[in-house]
């Protein structure tokens, strides 16, 4: 077969797609990286309520969760965990958006919000399941009003979408809120989500955290532009967030939540942060991160600008430092005895929870199985002659 | 070409218009490879080869994937010949198909086996059919490698075993490898081959070595049949991909208890090369499917129905199968259970030679 022709066009290696195309240009800043609060119009009101000892309490979930990523990293390097995915950088995108949501209010998230999975009251222990590898769930999602992580890229965001459509369908005004990668952004479930949302007009806010790669590829492959342009042209207003900025985290997702209670459908916002550590605990990014990039970025750190920003306030005392210090040492402990009490499984348990029902063939597989276990001590195994199963 | 009923592993330059191509008359060489060495070193001399393969993934660039199987070829051939891929596996495989209408011969990686399901209706209702559907017009050359299997301790997604649901579909074939030697052969012979072929590569043996002729051309065994592994009067024990390892394992334990098992390795799952396993049972006059993935419907099924028509009268025993459980595969601390291992198999073979076994008088007590 020759179905090649020589053509006119030049084939540019796509080499130069641009890593840094989603950097901290065009985003709404509340809070400068060196601590300044800036003011921004359409977003200020929506956080003006923030008083300074809520801001010290953001401080604290920010310091707490990024406390609960080293420990839990630390675990997995002493064998304790099988893997861990940290959010160390995105501690402001998380924080901001999980505490303006309402308990009735439903989350569904991938597997890097163990933020917002802190916020919504996961236990340490539940936290530390899946990633002990001990349960196929960490937690019930009708006791915390959060689904248990998605690790199929994007299939959480469709069911944001149903669940939202269900709660409008219910008379409510609760909202679902779908979390979401940059890389995410590129499958099919995440677009038939936003088409699915806007044509029904879903009361479900659309929370991408571009943290700028997706394992090892930049944002630039997956977008020519930013990701928030894409909303629009589904028919769902978009907002662009500096997300390592606590506040204007906070002052969107309330405008989105807002949006969604009033009966105006979904609102996407792209929250612009750093993934700062690797991928997950396997991953290996000096193989792919650019020089100088992870400085660039540790210079706009959510938690230092809400430091400096109390700091400039006077409200940075040593009994605020004490107070988030004691605080975070008592979670990673908390946090680690939790998970060094999560008891081993029973063989048999592999069998549970398949069905809601009764299923004769895995009752039958079951029953091989227990009988399988038993015969070790009746001290089968010797390859005895006998019986005849015939 | 005609990869799958020659074997033939196409000679450095007999397609081809790459730079890489190897002098024609290098003496056989031979090397010692892991499993993942073996498949980055099929993969380089088939993009040197013809320069119409390509490879498309995530991950699998500068990172080389995350099992690095595709590690420095991009360097080697270029951001055109091995691409990394926006994150969409119905991207990957219905890119690959507009590809392959255009002559290229794609060479698709799903990252992980739990993955491909985004991509399942382009493989089913595309890559399948298309050569049927257009009634032979346009062939569809694509190679879809898949790390398959568990017992590394994944979460989960990570783990899974789908091999079932493509060797059910017409117009797919599926193989599986399970030693470095067959690595190295078996992907240049796929990606050679004319037809698309599911590549399932057994992920917790990648890191396993061997000896590697990497000059086998013409004198590898064709893609489609089986190999027996070592022979054996009493027992065949059929296995693919991970748990071959495992069959030779028995084996040996067998042997120690006077019991000569013969050890199949299928390689191929979809056509499956009945003519071996049934040239084996007749011998043997018993047999055990062993698997990770579900048995409901799964290989085994397949294989014990096929050999049970064609060597009713040869057979001893009902050929066993053991396999994973019809449940999803299980958090890391519950696959011990899960996957069949050397005593389960071994209770197995106890009950096709009506030895006493854990099933012996199941069915009265359950
Ligand atoms: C359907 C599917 N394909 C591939 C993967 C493998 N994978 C896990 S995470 C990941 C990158 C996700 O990137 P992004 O959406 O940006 O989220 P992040 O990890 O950066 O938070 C990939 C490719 C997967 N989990 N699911
Ligand atoms: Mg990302």
């Amino acid at each position: 077969m020759s179905t090649t022709h020589e053509g006119t066009r030049t084939h540019e290696a796509h080499d130069d797609i641009p890593v840094h195309l989603s950097q901290l240009e065009d985003v709404v800043q509340l809070i400068s990286p060196t601590g300044e609060r800036l003011s921004s119009p359409g977003f200020d009101p929506w956080v003006d309520d923030v008083s300074t000892e809520q801001l010290a309490d953001l401080y604290e979930d920010m310091v707490v969760v990024r406390r609960i990523d080293t420990e839990a990293t630390a675990l997995q390097r002493q064998g304790e965990l099988g893997l861990w995915p940290p959010l160390h950088g995105q501690e402001a995108a998380q924080i901001g958006s999980a505490r303006t949501l309402r308990p009735d209010d439903f989350v569904f998230s991938s597997y890097r919000e163990n933020g917002v999975a802190y916020c919504r009251g996961v236990t340490f222990t539940d936290l530390m399941r899946v990633w002990r590898g001990t349960a196929a769930a960490g937690w019930n999602p009708y006791e915390v009003g959060m689904a248990t992580p998605a690790v199929i890229i994007g299939a959480q965001t469709l069911h944001a979408t149903g669940y939202a459509l269900g709660a409008s369908f219910d008379g409510t005004d609760s909202v679902a809120l779908a979390y979401f990668g940059d890389g995410a952004t590129s499958q099919g479930d995440v677009n038939e989500a936003m088409v699915f949302a806007a044509s029904f007009q879903a009361p479900v806010v659309f929370f991408c955290s571009n943290n700028q790669w997706a394992i090892s590829e930049p944002v630039g492959l997956q977008s020519k532009r930013h990701l928030s342009d894409r909303a629009p042209g589904f028919g769902i207003p978009s907002m662009r967030v500096d997300g390592n900025d606590v506040l204007a985290v906070m002052a969107a997702t309330r405008i989105a939540l807002d949006r969604a209670r009033s009966g105006g459908g979904p609102t996407f916002i792209e929250a612009v942060t750093y993934r700062m550590g690797p991928h997950t605990t396997s991953d290996d990014p000096t193989r792919y991160r650019p020089t100088g990039e992870l400085d660039e970025w540790r210079a706009k750190d959510p938690i230092s600008r809400v430091a400096a920003l109390l700091e400039s306030r006077g409200a940075m005392s040593d009994e605020l430092r004490s107070r988030v210090e004691g605080k975070a040492d008592a979670v990673a402990r908390d946090l680690r005895a939790g998970c060094l009490s999560i008891p081993q499984p029973d063989p048999m348990s592999v069998f549970d929870d398949v069905y809601a029902e009764p299923h004769s063939g895995l009752e039958r597989q079951k029953g091989q199985y227990a009988a399988y276990l038993a015969s070790f001590e009746n001290g089968h195994g010797d390859g005895a002659e006998g019986g005849g199963a015939s | 070409m005609t990869a799958f009923s020659t074997g033939t592993v196409p000679a450095a330059g007999s397609m081809a218009t790459g730079s890489h191509e190897a002098p024609a008359s290098v003496p056989a060489a031979t090397r010692t490879m892991s499993l993942a060495g073996a498949l980055n070193d099929g993969l380089r001399r088939s993009l040197a080869r013809d320069d119409k393969v390509l490879l498309l993934g995530e991950d699998i660039g500068k990172l080389g994937g995350v099992f690095r199987i595709t590690d420095k070829l991009q360097e080697e051939f270029g951001p055109r010949r091995v691409i990394d891929a926006p994150l969409a596996e119905a991207g990957i495989i219905g890119t690959a198909v507009g590809l392959a209408i255009r002559g290229y011969r794609p060479v698709c990686e799903i990252q992980f086996d739990g993955f491909i399901y985004p991509g399942f209706d382009q493989i089913v209702a595309q890559v399948a059919k298309l050569h049927y559907r257009t009634r032979g017009a346009v062939t569809m050359p694509i190679t879809i490698r898949v790390p398959f299997g568990g017992g590394i301790g994944a979460v989960e997604h990570h783990s899974e075993s789908p091999e079932a649901y493509f060797a059910h579909t017409a117009g797919l074939r599926v193989v599986s490898c399970s030693n470095p030697q067959d690595a190295h052969t078996m992907i240049q012979q796929a990606i050679a081959s004319d037809d698309p072929v599911l590549f399932f590569e057994p992920k917790r043996r990648y890191w396993q070595k061997g000896e590697v002729n990497t000059e086998l051309g013409a004198d590898a065994l064709p893609i489609g049949e089986a190999r027996v592994l070592q022979p054996g009067s009493d027992v065949t024990l059929v296995a693919y991909g991970p748990l071959v390892r495992t069959a030779l394992d028995v084996a040996a334990a067998a042997a120690d208890d006077g019991v000569a098992i013969e050890v199949i390795d299928l390689r191929s799952l979809a056509p499956v090369d009945f003519t071996t396993v049934e040239s084996s049972v007749r011998k043997t006059g018993r047999l055990v499917i062993t698997h990770e993935a579900a048995q409901s419907g799964g290989m085994g099924a397949e294989i014990a129905a096929s050999i049970t028509e064609r060597c009713f009268d040869w057979l001893e025993a009902a050929p066993a199968r053991v396999t994973g459980f019809d449940t999803p595969y299980p958090p890391a601390a519950l696959e011990e259970a899960f996957l069949p291992d050397l005593d389960r198999i071994l209770d197995a073979v106890d009950r096709v030679l009506g030895r006493r076994n854990s099933l012996t008088g199941w069915e009265a007590r359950a």
